[in-house]
């Protein structure tokens, strides 16, 4: 198995193999949620934070789990950056944290960047639950766990991913992420939100919504986010929905074993209609239930690493002197 | 104080003449008196042994922020002028952005009162376009200049009001002042933490598109055009500005331009990692801006190297990348990357002297910047060789928030005469560095 990432702070750069390490693993623990009693003891006497700087119910509840289902203590901050002009900043938080020997951080913070920070001011791995509008990668992975486990592989599929592409953290880990696997991604949206060099990343960019799904294996569909309409982004929420609305007739014109993923929280009748949303393609709570799957590999890979590169260190400072001596000679 | 010094054994680089070679430098009494070759302007003076170092005027920076008054947690005018003497400048021009703005006379006074108790480097304050930088009303140009104002800048807070901006320039030639403007538009550049482009994009943070300085730099050109004012382009920054500045000179208009080393040396891919010291406005470009200005200081589109040293505290960049403060220090990193640029091949020395001398000194109209008898007997004499590595602990400004940590630079400044009189020697320990090397 090849992981080698010290912390998950994105999926950009990180090579095929080890998205590959991560979906195996996550594949295998998929069973532990199967059993009666939903426990195994691999992380036991570790400690998870979960940072969340931003309101979040099924991304921190996912990791949660993921981390209980493993036998780690799960520690739940939920923290506002508003109460954090007044208080403590960001380095200091991360300062104090680390003072309580945490084994991994989970950080979701509205700042891209954020988790890059802690990674430099923490000793331990930081799993980055998104930061900003830069990353989301743990979606992503749940996003590739649930395709490959649908359609059988990742490599020559077209997947099309649709919506606010220029604020979307999960539209970036997937984009990074597909193109490693060697998936062709579509990128399809208003041109406000489209900037055209994610051609730069290796996407072909459709605005027209028919255009970009046509022929699809996978639609990957995008939150869109109410506070755009103040950013001149596009005029209103309604006309948003009659360009970029997913329906049952523009799904039609996909492959016709097409499957319809959503990161969710659902906006019904903005961009996925109901029908769809329900309909007999849609992976939704697919990809929630690989999400918890995914979050025990990420906890687990990082945390054996982090481990073993801790014993090593440990066994290297017992070695008496003048055995690195002789191994210079 | 000796009445009169030679400045001898040395090799001048006249940025006027255009000219580098042999030749000792004759001040007298706080003034130079003449320029000649060794042994040929008499016995009579104290001699000071340059042998082996360069002989520039003295650096004058036409773009700094002393931080005082308000913000001396950041730098005070005596820690900022020790950095500028540092670096090799003899002068100083300082933003009005302080706390009070310096829109006012009494405020200019203050400044130049702490500069003189500083003492050294001569500190030439700008005043505010606007009164408070509040972008709504003139700030009186005639009262801050009686109080020794050099130019009025809004600088960090780009003039929004194309009409406020119209007068401003129309108004300044009375004193016959230059308007430096940082160009930003606001509506563009709002919520933007760093260049729009690819690196953005993978990054997740706002962008500021090259246009939000264009099509200011456009504006302003169009207005300097009707009004018949002098304005000076501080920082500029993409390929567009430059093709701009340079159409609107060759139709006549009076425009002048700055460029800092950060835009002349980093690109946008500094940003990379989050690094809050690659964070300023206006934000690194892509390498075609980079090289596009390159070339305009070249060729003399930019006349005026400027390092906008803008020092900040820890606390102000050791947080998130966007709630990070705008702005690096640059006194003491200036020559050497100038030096840089020489070795290169992207200008020769005479051109990147007279950037850094005679260009500032007629943006601001000051009489520094030449080595012409009766000029200021302001010199600064380099170590070429001197080999040394960017510490951000050793440097001399109250701030630390270089981009060029790290870096092995060539070339520094190892003493500087102002008015005739040797107000910095480089220190021992780094003399040490160039046997080190």
């Amino acid at each position: 198995m090849a992981f080698t990432q010290r912390h998950l702070l994105g999926l950009e750069g990180v090579p095929a193999e080890e998205i590959g390490a991560i979906l195996d693993t996550a594949a295998s623990f998929k069973e532990i949620s199967e059993r009666d009693i939903k426990k195994v003891p691999t992380l036991r006497g570790k400690t998870v934070i979960n940072l969340f700087y931003e309101p979040s119910t099924r991304t921190r509840t996912s990791f949660e789990i993921a981390a209980k289902r493993l036998s780690a203590d799960a520690v739940n901050i939920t923290a506002s950056t508003s109460s954090t002009t007044k208080g403590e900043t960001l380095a200091d938080t991360a300062r104090n944290l680390e003072a309580m020997r945490p084994d991994a951080i989970v950080v979701r913070h509205p700042a891209a960047g954020a988790c890059h920070f802690l990674a430099q001011h923490v000793s331990c791995p930081i799993v980055n639950a998104g930061d900003g509008c830069h990353e989301h990668p743990t979606q992503a992975l749940l996003d590739l766990l649930t395709v490959r486990e649908r359609c059988g592989r990742i490599a020559g599929l077209t997947v099309a991913i649709v919506g606010d592409l220029l604020h979307s953290r999960v539209g970036r880990s997937n984009l990074h992420a597909l193109r490693a696997l060697g998936a062709r991604v579509r990128l399809v949206g208003p041109p406000t939100l489209l900037p055209r060099e994610f051609e730069a990343l290796g996407a072909e960019l459709h605005t027209r919504l028919a255009d970009g799904v046509r022929g699809a294996d996978v639609v990957m569909m995008l939150r869109i986010q109410r506070e755009r309409q103040s950013g001149h982004f596009f005029p209103s929420l309604d006309e948003y929905s009659q360009y970029y609305c997913l329906t049952e007739e523009v799904v039609r014109l996909a492959q016709p074993n097409v499957i319809i993923l959503h990161p969710g929280p659902l906006n019904r009748g903005l961009e996925i209609a109901s029908e769809v949303a329900d309909g007999p393609y849609s992976v939704i709570m697919s990809q929630v239930t690989n999400g918890v799957a995914v979050r025990m590999a990420i906890l687990y890979l990082l945390i054996a690493r982090s481990k073993a590169e801790d014993a090593a260190e440990i066994e290297e400072a017992a070695e008496p002197p003048r055995r690195r001596g002789g191994g210079r000679a | 104080m000796s009445a009169r010094l030679l400045v001898a054994g040395g090799t001048v680089v006249d940025p006027v003449a255009g000219t580098v070679g042999p030749a000792d430098v004759r001040i007298d009494d706080g003034r130079i008196a003449a320029v000649g070759p060794s042994g040929a302007l008499g016995e009579d003076a104290r001699v000071l042994d340059a042998r082996g170092l360069l002989v520039l005027p003295g650096l004058i920076d036409a773009h700094v922020h002393l931080r005082e008054p308000g913000y001396e947690y950041k730098e005070t005018i005596a820690t900022g002028v020790r950095a500028a003497l540092a670096g090799g400048f003899t002068a100083v021009a300082c933003m009005a952005n302080t706390n009070p703005v310096n829109d006012s006379g009494a405020v200019t006074q203050f400044i130049l009162d702490r500069a003189a108790a500083a003492g050294g480097a001569r500190v030439h304050p700008i005043g505010a376009v606007s009164v408070g930088l509040a972008g709504e009303q003139l700030a009186e140009f005639g009262e801050m200049q009686r109080a020794g104002i050099v130019a009025v800048s809004d600088d960090g807070v780009p003039v929004m009001d194309a009409g406020l901006m119209r007068r401003a320039l129309e108004y300044a030639r009375l004193f016959d002042l230059p308007v430096v403007v940082h160009e930003e538009d606001r509506h563009l550049a709002a919520g933007g933490v760093m260049h729009e482009g690819l690196v953005s994009l993978r990054l997740g943070l706002r962008g500021v598109p090259a246009a939000a300085e264009e099509v200011m730099v456009a504006r302003d050109l169009a207005l300097a055009e009707l009004t018949g004012g002098r304005l000076h382009v501080a920082h500029v920054s993409t390929a567009g500005s430059v093709a701009l500045i340079r159409a609107a000179r060759a139709r006549g208009v009076r425009v002048t331009a700055e460029a800092t080393p950060h835009h002349l040396f980093l690109t946008d891919e500094a940003v990379a990692g989050y690094d809050t010291n690659a964070k300023m406005a206006p934000p690194l470009r892509p390498r075609s801006d980079v090289d596009a200005l390159r070339a305009a200081v070249a060729d003399g589109t930019i006349e005026v190297i400027a390092t906008d040293h803008a020092p900040h505290h820890r606390d102000e960049k050791d947080v998130e990348f966007e709630a990070a403060a705008n702005g690096v220090i640059g006194l003491e990193t200036a020559l050497p990357l100038g030096l840089r640029l020489v070795a290169e091949g992207v200008l020769d020395l005479p051109t990147l002297a007279a950037r850094l001398t005679v260009g500032p000194a007629r943006v601001l109209g000051l009489p520094g910047g030449t080595l012409a008898p009766g000029a200021p007997g302001d010199l600064t004499l380099v170590d070429p060789e001197r080999r040394w590595r960017v510490d951000p602990r050793e440097l001399r400004s109250r701030s630390r928030n270089t981009p060029f940590a790290g870096w092995e630079m060539t070339g520094r400044a190892v003493v500087v005469l102002v008015g005739g009189r040797v107000v910095h020697e480089e220190e021992r320990p780094l003399a040490a560095l160039r046997s080190a090397s």
